[in-house]
Parts: C-alpha cells; sequence; structure tokens
C-alpha cells in the first residue's frame, strides 16, 4: 500500500498516475480467526481497526453480505456532533468527536472532516431556555464550543434563512457547536479498510453470514456463503439486521426494531449554506448541509412503521421538502437529483449497544439510528476495548441491553419505549 | 404508499393512519412479575416477513386495525378491527 503524502500526488501527477497500488487485500476467507466481525460498514471497519492498532491483535476478519460501506455507511446525511445530554452518551460523543478531529492523520487517508458548525434553530423562549440548558451543561463537561446565538448573530452567519416575521414558526435564535459539522462518508469507510487491511485485517466481501454454531455458551463457527469459519471471539456490527443475527445466534428478542431513514441530495448549486442546519419544532425535523460538489444533503424523518425495506415512501419526501421550503424558501425551485434510504436498528431509547452477551464468546454493537455516523469512531474505539479486555469501558457501562430492566434507558428525547419516535 | 383497506372506510393511503406498533403483545397481568413486563415493553421479536402490528385510522373512523403486513415487501395479507366484539359484528355481517 502506498502512504498518501503531498509528495506522492506530485510525483503520482507527473507520472500520469500509474504509480497507485490497490487500497486493500481481497483476500480469501481462512478457515478460522481468532476475531470476527459481521459487518462491513463503519462500525464493524472501525472495531477491526481499532483491535489491531490499540490492542495489537492479529488473525481478524470483517465477513460482509454485500460490499462494504454498501449499507448505512454510504446512504447517511454525514452529520458529525456531540451535542447531547444525559451522562454516557455525553461523553461517548464528545470522545468520537475528538477522534474525528485527528482521523484523517490517523488513517492517513482524506476523510474531508469539516468543520463547519451545527446550527439548531430555536423558535420560543422555552426551547431557548432548554437548549440553554443542555449547552451549559456541555461547556460544563468538557465540549467548550456550545454557543447560542441571537437573532442578530445568526442573520450574519446564515443570511439565507426565512426570518419573515409571518412565517408559521419565526426564527428566535439558535443552538450552535461550532467544531461539528461534516465528513465524507465513502471516504471514513475506505479509510477505516485501508488502514485496518494494512495492520492484517482480513476484509471478506460477498460474505453473507446464514447461521452459527454454537457449543456450549459459545459461537464456535460461522456459517457463510463462501464457507464455514471458525472463530474464538464474534461481534455483531450489522446495523438494520441486528435483530436477524441475533436470532441466527440462538435468541429470540432484542430492544430493537428495524426502521427505515430518507436522505435527499439537489442538482448541484453555487455556495449557499456554509454549515448544518436544523430545523425541528411542532412536528417538523429536518436538517441540510451542502456538500463540496453543491448538492443540498438533507433529511427529516423515519418512515413512521418498521420496515427492513431499503426503498422510502412518498409522504416524507412531501414532509421533508416542505419544511426544505419553510426555513429555506430560495430552494424552492431546485430540483431533487437522488433520493434513497437506509435500514437502521431503532431502540427503544434511542441508544446504542456495545456490550457483552448471554454468550460467553459473542459481542454486540447495535441500536445506531440518527447517530450512528458521528458515533463510528468512538464505537470502534470502545467495541474494539470490549472484546479485547471482555469487560465494558466506564463510559459506555451503560450501553447495554439490561438498562430497561434497570430502569436506566437513555432516552435523550423523553420520547419512551417507541423506537419511532427517538428522533 | 402502502394502501390499507380500512373495513369501516374502505381502501386508503398509509398516510391516513398512524402506525401503532407489534400487534401481538399481549400485556401481562397488572401484578404479574416485572420481568413479565420488561419483556413486553421493551423487547421485541423484529420480523423481517409478515408480522401482526397496529394501525389506527386517524384520519378516517378512528378505528385501531390489527394489520398482517410483510415488513420486507409492504404487502398486506389481513386487516380487522382490533376490538374483538366490533370484528365480530363485521365477520357475521358479511
Ligand atoms: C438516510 C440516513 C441518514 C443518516 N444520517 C446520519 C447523520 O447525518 N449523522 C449520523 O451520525 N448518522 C446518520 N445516519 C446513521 C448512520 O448512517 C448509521 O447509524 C451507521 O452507518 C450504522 O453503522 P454502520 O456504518 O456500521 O452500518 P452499515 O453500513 O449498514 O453496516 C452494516 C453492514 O452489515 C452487513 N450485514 C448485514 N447482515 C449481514 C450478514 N448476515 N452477514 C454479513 N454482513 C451483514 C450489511 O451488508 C452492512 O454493510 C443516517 C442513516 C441513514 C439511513
Ligand atoms: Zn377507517
Amino acid at each position: 500500500m502506498t502512504r498518501f503524502s503531498a509528495w506522492s500526488v506530485f510525483r503520482n501527477g507527473l507520472s500520469g498516475q500509474s504509480g497507485w497500488t490497490r487500497q486493500w487485500r481481497d483476500p480469501e476467507p481462512k478457515k478460522q480467526y481468532d476475531i470476527v466481525i459481521v459487518g462491513g460498514g463503519l462500525h464493524g471497519l472501525a472495531t477491526a481497526y481499532y483491535l489491531a492498532k490499540n490492542h495489537g491483535l492479529k488473525n481478524i476478519a470483517i465477513l460482509e453480505k454485500g460490499w462494504l460501506g454498501g449499507g448505512n455507511a454510504g446512504r447517511n446525511t454525514t452529520i458529525v456532533r456531540s451535542n447531547y445530554f444525559m451522562p454516557g452518551n455525553r461523553q461517548f460523543y464528545e470522545h468520537s468527536l475528538e477522534l474525528w478531529e485527528n482521523l484523517s492523520h490517523e488513517l492517513n487517508y482524506n476523510v474531508m472532516f469539516s468543520q463547519r458548525s451545527h446550527i439548531s434553530l430555536l423558535h420560543s423562549p422555552g426551547a431557548i431556555d432548554g437548549a440553554a440548558r443542555r449547552y451549559n451543561t456541555m461547556r460544563l463537561t468538557g465540549t467548550p464550543d456550545a454557543e447560542i446565538w441571537d437573532l442578530e448573530k445568526l442573520k450574519q452567519n446564515v443570511p439565507h434563512l426565512n426570518y419573515g416575521p409571518d412565517c408559521r414558526f419565526p426564527i428566535l435564535g439558535a443552538a450552535v457547536q461550532k467544531r461539528a459539522g461534516t465528513a465524507r462518508h465513502d471516504a471514513v469507510a475506505w479509510g477505516y479498510a485501508r488502514a485496518a487491511d494494512a495492520l492484517g485485517v482480513d476484509i471478506i466481501q460477498n460474505c453473507e453470514v446464514t447461521s452459527t454454531s454454537r457449543s456450549g455458551n459459545s459461537i464456535t463457527s460461522l456459517t457463510t456463503s463462501r464457507g464455514e469459519i471458525s472463530a474464538k471471539k464474534v461481534g455483531f456490527a450489522v446495523a438494520g439486521n441486528t435483530s436477524r443475527l441475533w436470532q441466527m445466534a440462538g435468541f429470540n428478542t432484542l430492544p430493537i426494531e428495524s426502521h427505515k431513514l430518507q436522505a435527499f441530495v439537489s442538482e448541484p448549486l453555487k455556495p449557499l449554506l456554509d454549515q448544518v442546519v436544523v430545523f425541528g419544532v411542532g412536528g417538523a425535523h429536518f436538517y441540510i448541509s451542502q456538500s463540496d460538489k453543491g448538492g443540498m444533503v438533507f433529511g427529516g424523518d423515519l418512515d413512521w412503521y418498521k420496515s427492513y425495506a431499503q426503498r422510502g415512501n412518498l409522504p416524507i419526501v412531501q414532509d421533508v421538502a416542505e419544511c426544505a421550503v419553510s426555513i429555506l424558501p430560495c430552494l424552492g425551485r431546485v430540483r431533487l437529483l437522488r433520493h434513497w434510504s437506509g435500514v437502521m436498528d431503532m431502540s427503544m431509547d434511542g441508544a446504542p449497544f456495545i456490550c457483552k452477551t448471554p454468550l460467553d464468546n459473542l459481542y454486540l454493537n447495535a441500536g445506531w439510528n440518527y447517530g450512528g455516523f458521528k458515533a463510528s469512531p468512538a464505537s470502534g474505539w470502545y467495541f474494539a476495548d470490549l472484546i479485547a479486555n471482555d469487560r465494558p469501558h466506564e463510559t459506555i457501562e451503560n450501553f447495554n441491553l439490561d438498562r430497561f430492566a434497570q430502569g436506566v434507558s437513555l432516552d435523550e428525547r423523553g420520547a419512551g419505549p417507541d423506537p419511532k419516535l427517538h428522533g | 404508499m402502502i394502501r390499507i383497506n380500512c373495513p369501516f372506510c374502505g381502501e386508503r393511503d398509509h398516510s391516513d393512519f398512524t402506525y401503532g406498533g407489534d400487534g401481538s403483545i399481549v400485556y401481562p397481568e397488572l401484578d404479574a412479575p416485572a420481568e413479565e413486563w420488561v419483556e413486553a415493553i421493551f423487547q421485541r421479536e423484529n420480523i423481517r416477513g409478515v408480522q401482526t402490528e397496529t394501525w389506527h385510522h386517524v384520519s378516517g373512523c378512528r378505528q385501531w386495525l390489527v394489520v398482517e403486513r410483510d415488513t420486507m415487501t409492504h404487502e398486506i395479507h389481513s386487516i380487522k378491527a382490533a376490538h374483538e366484539g366490533v370484528a365480530k359484528v363485521l365477520e357475521a355481517g358479511k
């Protein structure tokens, strides 16, 4: 693998770009691994990387049923932030943001992390007070870049929003996290894959796990579309398919439902929006940013009913379009280029699971919904730590399956045990 | 768009309804052990395939319905009123 540097870019520019080599190998699966991670999305890839990098472990494979990054890893709206409130969530997402800040260097791969600010619009005095409470908590617990902006400051920074006094929800101010922003999702998957591969991790694509074999309280091997693979430790990181893998491991229920979320991108425009802007009031839920190619990238709510179909419904398209023109009326005649959807785990409190399971050698990484992209570096970091040391780090102590029975759910939104409500 | 054939109103877009959730859950007795309640409230089978679920016809007759739907293809296999007495009356009138 060639290391990327200014010099290698320059040299290959002079030699007709002929000096580049494969970014990662395409190995045949071995019969036996020490650690097998199922799922080649961001969480699986990051986990394998940190297992090798932080813990010096070898003989690791990632099994991916399709191609790497073909799931939610390549379908999200790429928002990265750490403005969480609940203890546990706060430390976890802040750690993730710190990893993001150095990720391009860490991986020697440009993930195009752009700390362009995340701006949540506020529409009532009550909302401003609520945001002040949350953002003050952030400032007091190690997230220094949380700010509340008044209307004047917001207008100077984001001039195109609908500031009309007669609009349905007049804008009064905003809660801002300045270190938040976006990254190139595919590059994150490729960067982790390349770095993990360089440390010896086998990335096996087109390899679907279809069942497991158990002996006593352990999984001994996995049946896959590319043969039987045995493993000493197994980690699941399969996003919206967690329940299916869980049932293959011999269990029945989980505090998870699979739901789909859509994303949209418009035709490219000249630079219009420098930040990530979020609009959420009444029934509305909408977030938007502009990609480097100029496309407006945006999304809204879930499709409102449980679904494994990787295709979105039309009422949400309408809903999202209505939100778009109500805060950015200038988008009214912009054409939509593409829209798509991804199947995600929605947990009963909207928070994830990085935990041990009733089986001795099975570890679970699941329950990622709206926050799963921003979480991916820390998710891999803590999941690797869990698998290597066979105990949860104190930051993720509550990211377990037991928290509902214990009465310590991480319900950031206070919406109760209804997966579709955790936006 | 999923089309739901409400037994009271006829076929309508799903946007006429709100989704309730897993309709196969049987809630335990009020004084049942906490574990049974944890199971009913938080744990889901999360079926990929045909599942029993509830929908509420909020913009129509406001009745709750029990629907069998394939969560992969969105094909609907059966629809009936959630209230057993009402479902029986409808059935008898057929
Ligand atoms: C439309 C949309 C917008 C989003 N926007 C944001 C955002 O702005 N910010 C944010 O933080 N998060 C966002 N998310 C969430 C985020 O994308 C996901 O939570 C995250 O990508 C999930 O983790 P992953 O990358 O590991 O998942 P995936 O990429 O889905 O990886 C899971 C992999 O497991 C594989 N797999 C499944 N079953 C098997 C099997 N039996 N055998 C082998 N492999 C299997 C799948 O093929 C898949 O590649 C968004 C999600 C969607 C869908
Ligand atoms: Zn009806």
